[in-house]
């Protein structure tokens, strides 16, 4: 260090874009230990939808760090979904693992297929790229209807003895004397949100390490980020592995869940994507906050709203439309521009 | 040399933007590019930090032959480079859009380079927009980030594209000293500008292109004086 007073350069206050608020920590944690609690209380039907918007938050939030950050415009991340749900019915019902076991395994594998597939489609740029994972996707979906043992087409079922294996059943059922399904969901409900949890951190510490400053750049420009030493294809390659893994684990837990599964559910382009990428554009694309405001107004919507069936996806699509129009950063943003206010403090404006 | 390029030559089908170009940078040297509009400058260096791929020709830097390599391996070797228009990290504080050239063009840690970004910042008068967006500045001030970029990845060879086109006559006396204190440092400078004073106040040799070919290079006000390149770059004769 320089000790000569006359230099200024020896009293840096380095700040990235919005400060870590200590407050918004504390309050995360606390909101995290009023929903592990809140099964203790709530009704089965509650529980069960919870870990609906659990799944549909950790999933957007999946892709909101593929689009949003990496620029991966993917519409074939049902792809992952459905591998997971399968490889969890494959690895407990033929392998006989425990399915939590499978939960992560299911995580695993997505990743290693994952690998291969970026190979194909990340030859292709742009809306190419967004078809191609879309083919890829249904590729999968076509493999998994020819495997007879596990349904061919029509699908199949987990067995309870299998879906009844998941530690902490038994427990659950004798602490809140509740009958075996309820019990189910409850632990379910706590892997939902471990999931969560785990998928918020994961992307938050990307986002906060030195990938994410790379990742800032490449959103913002990524050409120029290129011609600042920054290796565009190894870290766009990275997060489409990781993201593959997340939403593989996701998948698995999903169809844990169901108990059921059918290639045309498993890999539903509806469902597993064109949904999450509603969450992230009416929650505001390229932020942490976003898919997490996203993901509770679809949450309510699909709550009171689903009902009305045909009108009720006019509806979703008309509200997706109007925010891309008129509010292009999403809820989010309109908050922003309205308040100065950060949760996730990973420099993004 | 530090900068070797031999016969080169780019054409997109029929149209040909640099035809058979020899250049060198010697290290620490400063060589400006002058030429009228369209006569392949940023071109040339699209060519140099690997945004482009030659049709023909070699471009060898720090005595590696650079065909085939990556621009983020470009930027590794020792190439800086600035934008005419400038391509701030808008979402990013100006502290950070250094961050992201000192960490990934240096191979270093943030705690290591954070010391240098500072620096660098303080050199170019941005110190006290550190910590604002990079969306938010001024048309100068962006400017200047552009090079400080350039400088937090650790250059040899800066590449200056037209820094100081829409500057007023103060902004741009302001930047000559700024680039001539980065000189001092041994970095080399090769610097395309239509303000032809401002590059005559820190070059060393001067190259002028037309049509994608090289019509003269010298001593700079030598060459300056020539005929052709009156005839050429201001459209009169002498």
């Amino acid at each position: 260090m320089d000790d000569s007073a006359a230099k200024p350069a020896q009293t840096f206050r380095i700040e990235t874009a919005g400060g870590a608020p200590r407050i918004a920590a504390s309050i995360a944690v606390l909101i995290v230990l009023v929903l592990a609690l809140l099964p203790m209380v709530a009704s089965r039907t509650l529980v069960q939808d919870f870990i609906f918007l659990f799944y549909m938050l950790a999933l957007a939030q999946c892709w909101n760090l593929l689009a949003g950050y990496a620029g991966l415009i993917s519409v074939g991340q049902q792809a992952f979904v459905g591998l997971g749900g399968y490889l969890l019915f494959a690895l407990t019902l033929i392998g006989g693992l425990n399915p939590l076991l499978a939960i992560l395994l299911a995580g695993v594998i997505s990743a290693l297929c994952a690998l291969p597939t970026a190979l194909i489609v990340f030859r292709l740029r742009g809306a190419y790229f967004a078809i191609g994972t879309w083919v890829v996707a249904e590729v999968y979906r076509l493999v998994f209807a020819q495997i007879k043992p596990l349904g061919g087409g029509t699908g199949t079922s987990l067995t309870s003895s299998v879906t009844s294996s998941v530690p902490g059943i038994e427990q659950v059922r004798a602490l809140l004397d509740v009958r075996t399904p309820a019990a189910r969901d409850i632990v379910s409900y706590w892997v939902a949100l471990t999931l969560v949890v785990a998928t918020l951190a994961a992307v938050y510490f990307i986002l906060r390490s030195r990938r994410g400053l790379a990742l800032g750049a490449i959103r913002d420009q990524e050409a120029a980020a290129a011609g600042l030493g920054v290796d565009i294809y190894r870290i766009k390659l990275a997060v489409y592995v990781a993201t593959a893994a997340m939403t593989g684990m996701i998948g698995a837990l999903i169809y844990l869940q169901k108990a059921r599964i059918s290639p045309d559910a498993a890999f539903s382009v509806l469902d597993w994507t064109a949904y999450v990428i509603f969450i992230v554009v009416i929650g505001g694309i390229g932020t942490m906050e976003g898919p997490v405001i996203g993901a509770v107004v679809f949450y309510l919507m699909q709550r009171y709203l689903a009902d009305f069936g045909a009108w009720y996806l006019i509806l979703l699509g008309t509200l997706g439309i109007l925010i891309m129009l008129f509010a292009p950063r999403g809820l989010w943003g309109l908050i922003l521009n309205w308040r100065d206010v950060t949760i996730f403090p990973i420099g993004d404006g | 040399m530090l900068l070797e390029v031999t016969g080169l030559r780019k054409s997109f089908g029929s149209i040909v933007v640099a035809d058979a170009l020899d250049l060198v940078v010697a290290p620490g040297e400063a060589v400006g590019i002058i030429g009228p509009n369209g006569a392949g400058k940023t071109t040339l260096f699209n060519l140099i930090a690997g945004g482009l791929t030659p049709t023909a020709g070699h471009i060898r830097f720090d005595g590696r032959d650079l065909l085939g390599v990556a621009p983020p391996a470009r930027c590794r070797a020792g190439i800086g480079r600035t934008h005419q228009i400038p391509q701030p990290f808008e979402k990013l504080t100006v502290f950070e859009n250094l961050l992201v050239g000192a960490v990934y063009g240096r191979q270093k840690s943030e705690r290591e380079v954070a010391q240098a970004c500072g620096e660098i910042l303080e050199r170019l008068g941005l110190l006290r927009r550190a910590n604002a967006l990079a969306g938010s500045l001024t048309l100068l001030e962006r400017k200047r980030l552009e090079m400080a970029r350039a400088l937090a990845t650790a250059p040899k060879l800066l590449l200056l594209d037209e820094i100081a086109g829409g500057l007023t006559e103060g902004e741009c006396g302001e930047l000559v000293a700024t680039i001539r204190e980065i000189r001092k440092t041994g970095v080399a400078i090769l610097w395309i500008e239509h303000v032809v004073h401002a590059l005559l106040a820190v070059i060393d040799r001067l190259v002028v292109l037309n049509f994608g070919r090289k019509i003269a290079e010298g001593e700079p006000k030598a060459v300056m004086q020539r005929p052709d390149v009156h005839q050429i770059y201001i459209g009169i004769e002498a």
